[in-house]
């Protein structure tokens, strides 16, 4: 994958573990961009097993809440899991008011997403 | 909802280009009086969501980013209320014909999300007839957020 942008990745064994670099994902063409490098991790660098770990997030918008659905579909096409950690309790309240607590496995931190990975 | 603003400590006018670049300085500015007037951190959150999704979809869905189009805002504030009407120049459309977002066969389609998130954060939100404005309101005593209608 070339040098991301947008995403932190660090890779351990099996598992990428993805941090977001922007602290408000709202710019289009940054989550244009951050959409592009997520699915370059499951469709070029074929990754099975993704943390997302939204600990530097403060604020996003339905835009990149609809770059995500787009990833979570993507991910399952190619049979890779994913899990969401770190969420604020702000940012929880967007994924609860839209339903997309139900769509994404979520999980409080890193670790427990690891522990099931 | 009235359409006529509550008595306001400030009250504004602007007109943004159709840039979804153009808009972010308006919306630094209006979090910072409201935080000048001790607004919470979560009232603070919700009316940052409320402004993004309303002036960007006036922007992308309602004047295309035809830069010849504008958006049209008039905003009242006070240290109890903030006030916001949001105009765009295209031809309107049928709030109701959004479908639900929370409907669970549309779990994951991407899009539609804007407008169930400004209608939880808002104490009150109403488009016009034609539907290219968009009236909101959050008041102190509006409340939590609520989750979809279909928990």
């Amino acid at each position: 994958m070339a040098s991301p942008r947008r995403l932190q990745v660090n890779e351990s064994a099996s598992i990428s573990v993805v941090r977001f670099k922007d602290q408000k994902i709202i710019d289009p063409v940054a989550i244009q961009e951050l959409g592009q490098e997520l699915f370059d991790l499951i469709e070029k660098d074929d990754r099975k097993k993704i943390v997302l770990n939204f600990d530097n997030v403060e604020f996003l918008s339905s835009a990149a809440l609809g770059k995500l659905i787009t990833f979570e579909k993507k991910a399952k096409r190619t049979g890779a899991q994913m899990i969401l950690t770190n969420i604020s309790p702000e940012i929880y309240q967007v994924f609860a008011i839209t339903n997309l607590d139900k769509l994404f496995k979520i999980k409080d931190s890193e670790a427990d997403a690891l522990a099931v990975l | 909802m009235s359409a006529t603003p509550p008595p306001a400590d400030r009250s504004l006018q602007v007109s943004l280009p159709s840039s979804l670049e153009s808009y972010h300085g308006f919306i630094q500015s209006i979090l910072e009086h409201l935080e000048e007037l001790s607004w919470k951190t979560s009232d603070l959150f919700a009316i940052h969501m409320a402004l993004e999704e309303s002036i960007s979809n006036a922007i992308r869905h309602g004047n295309k980013e035809d830069p010849a189009k504008r958006v049209a805002i008039d905003c009242e504030i006070s240290s109890v209320r903030f006030w916001i009407r949001v105009c765009d120049e295209g031809a309107g459309f049928d709030p109701k014909a959004v479908p639900d977002c929370c409907d669970p066969d549309r779990l994951e389609v991407p899009g539609g999300r804007g407008l169930a998130l400004m209608q939880a954060y808002m104490s009150r939100m109403e488009y016009n007839d034609r539907g290219n404005c968009l009236t909101m309101e959050k008041s102190l005593s509006g409340g939590s957020p609520s989750a979809c209608r279909c928990d």
